[in-house]
């Protein structure tokens, strides 16, 4: 076995496990920090792949400020075993039978997809470079530079909206 | 990868860990040192020549502390907190240019332990991560007091983190670069980037401020309102890892403010020195400055600790969204405007 196939086993038995220990521990704080160590051996496999940029953007943005923005709520609202609410009967036999639906379609697809590409083509170019990626992504020609900019538009009216929320609480009071 | 390149990366990160360690050693006792001088004191004297031993002797001192645990369900990640905290505060220093380059045993020594394309990037990974070590531990000591300054220090740096993060695509822009090597590179001789980006580093220089935790800025550790600080449950050398994290955290920052805009270890006339007095000479010259730069960096965190009252926590969460983040954008939207005109 190769140094690389050994890393890519260890990382996936920690991502594969802590996201497993994120839906089954019993206390909110401790699933959101597995989540976190989730996050760290995905970007982990994106590092196996040479996406630095793509690794370190992804520790920033899921590990860095959204897993720690929820962790903030969750510990402020300070959730007790206590605090847990009885589902209904019926409400737990919807949701093991959309789990077993998920399931099914899921195997399905996976027995009967084909792989479209055979083999992959190396193109020489160096995706590493933080230039060829930024050429890539914002060329105008054959880049994705409209896109690019309508996901800006997008996040800018999530920041509105998330602030026009927040206000209109402020005035009802 | 042969094995020499292996050794030779070994000893050096070797080599960094020791001298961060040395550095936030006496930075404890240069602290005292220079509180004492700032108000007219004389500050430790006893531990050896003029206190030269006193960190040492603190140190023993925590060691032997009785280590305590509180009464909480959360012992392991009690335990988690501090080493979290310690462990980023060491990382970033993979990725600082200490210097060009020496030439030893026949072959080029490069004066950094990694160069990859996207290094600041990692520093502001590494900032970011920084966080979980001060709310796990403040939340895990199981203490209302400890939560409540956890979530202070957390939410200053989250907000802080976003105009530093701001200040810096300016000097992106400017540079083309992410990769701190090339960075320090570009500014051989004086053309630092001080001079071309003043704003950029007085944000950045703020927000470094608020990162580490220190005065004016370090609402955080308060006896009146909070008992302490996040770590007030903590005890013994758990508690010496977060306040020693402090000082590393202040040590590396100084650092990545003297690479971004002082000129890393660039000083007027290296180029001549590379030629009269050989690569060696003049690299070795090159650290000696660029640890002259971090040691006045260093010197100006102690100054203003004892020269600036603490803000109150509304005006620093004021300071940060309504001043700084502003000033950032329109600093970028400035440098864009004079890039556009004068380069093309």
């Amino acid at each position: 076995m190769s140094t690389v196939l050994i890393i890519f086993y260890v990382l996936s038995a920690v991502t594969l496990s802590t996201a497993f220990m994120t839906i089954f521990s019993r206390n909110p704080i401790h699933s959101a920090i597995y989540l976190v160590i989730c996050f760290f051996s995905i970007a982990g496999h994106y590092l196996l792949f040479n996406a630095q940029f793509l690794a370190l953007v992804h520790i920033i943005v899921y590990s860095g400020a959204i897993m720690i923005l929820l962790l903030f709520t969750l510990m402020l609202m300070n959730l007790n075993k206590e605090d847990e609410v009885h589902k209904p009967r019926l409400t737990r036999l919807g949701a093991v039978f959309s789990v077993l639906a998920t399931c099914g379609i899921l195997l399905s697809i996976f027995l009967r997809s084909k792989p479209i590409m055979g083999d992959y083509d190396t193109t020489g170019e160096d995706y590493q470079s933080i230039k060829v990626l930024g050429k890539v992504l914002l060329d105008q020609d054959n880049g994705f530079m409209i896109p690019f900019e309508f996901v800006s538009v997008l996040l800018l009216v999530a920041m509105i909206g998330a602030v026009l929320l927040s206000k209109k609480e402020n005035s009802a009071k | 990868m042969d094995s020499t390149l292996i050794l030779e990366k070994g000893i050096f990160i070797t080599i960094i860990f020791a001298i961060t360690m040395l550095m936030a050693m006496y930075s404890t006792l240069a602290e005292r040192k220079v509180a004492a001088w700032l108000q007219d004191r004389i500050g430790p004297n006893r531990a050896g020549k003029g206190g030269i031993l006193q960190p040492l002797a603190d140190g023993l001192k925590l060691f032997s502390k009785e280590e305590f645990l509180p009464d909480t369900p959360n012992k392991f990640l009690f335990v988690v907190g501090p080493a979290v905290s310690m462990s980023v505060a060491l990382m970033t220093s993979a990725v600082i240019p200490w210097g060009d380059k020496l030439h030893l045993f026949g072959r080029d020594v490069i004066l950094q332990a990694t160069d990859i394309d996207v290094a600041l990037l990692y520093v502001f990974g590494v900032l970011s991560v920084g966080v979980y070590g001060i709310m796990i531990g403040g939340w895990a000591s199981n203490n209302k007091f400890s939560l409540m300054s956890a979530m202070r220090a957390a939410s200053q740096m989250i907000s802080y983190e976003v105009a530093m993060g701001l200040s810096i695509i300016a000097l992106i822009m400017m540079t083309g670069t992410l990769s701190l090597r090339e960075i320090a590179e570009q500014q051989a001789g004086m053309n630092w980037n001080i001079f071309y980006q003043p704003v950029g580093f007085i944000i950045f220089l703020i927000c470094s401020f608020a990162e580490t935790n220190r005065t004016p800025f370090d609402l955080a550790e308060c006896e009146a309102e909070l008992i302490g600080g996040y770590h007030t449950e903590y005890s013994s050398m758990r508690m010496g890892f977060y306040l020693f994290a402090e000082y590393a955290a202040m040590f590396i920052s100084s650092t990545i403010l003297a690479v971004l805009y002082l000129g890393a270890y660039n000083y007027p006339g290296m180029s001549w020195a590379v030629e009269n007095w050989g690569v060696n000479i003049a690299n070795v010259i090159g650290i000696i400055v660029l640890f002259a730069k971090i040691c006045f960096f260093i010197f100006f965190f102690m100054w203003i600790r004892w020269t600036i009252p603490r803000f109150r926590y509304d005006q620093l969460m004021r300071l940060g969204w309504k001043t700084l983040i502003p000033l950032a954008i329109a600093n970028i939207i400035i440098t864009g405007i004079v890039i556009l005109l004068f380069d093309s």
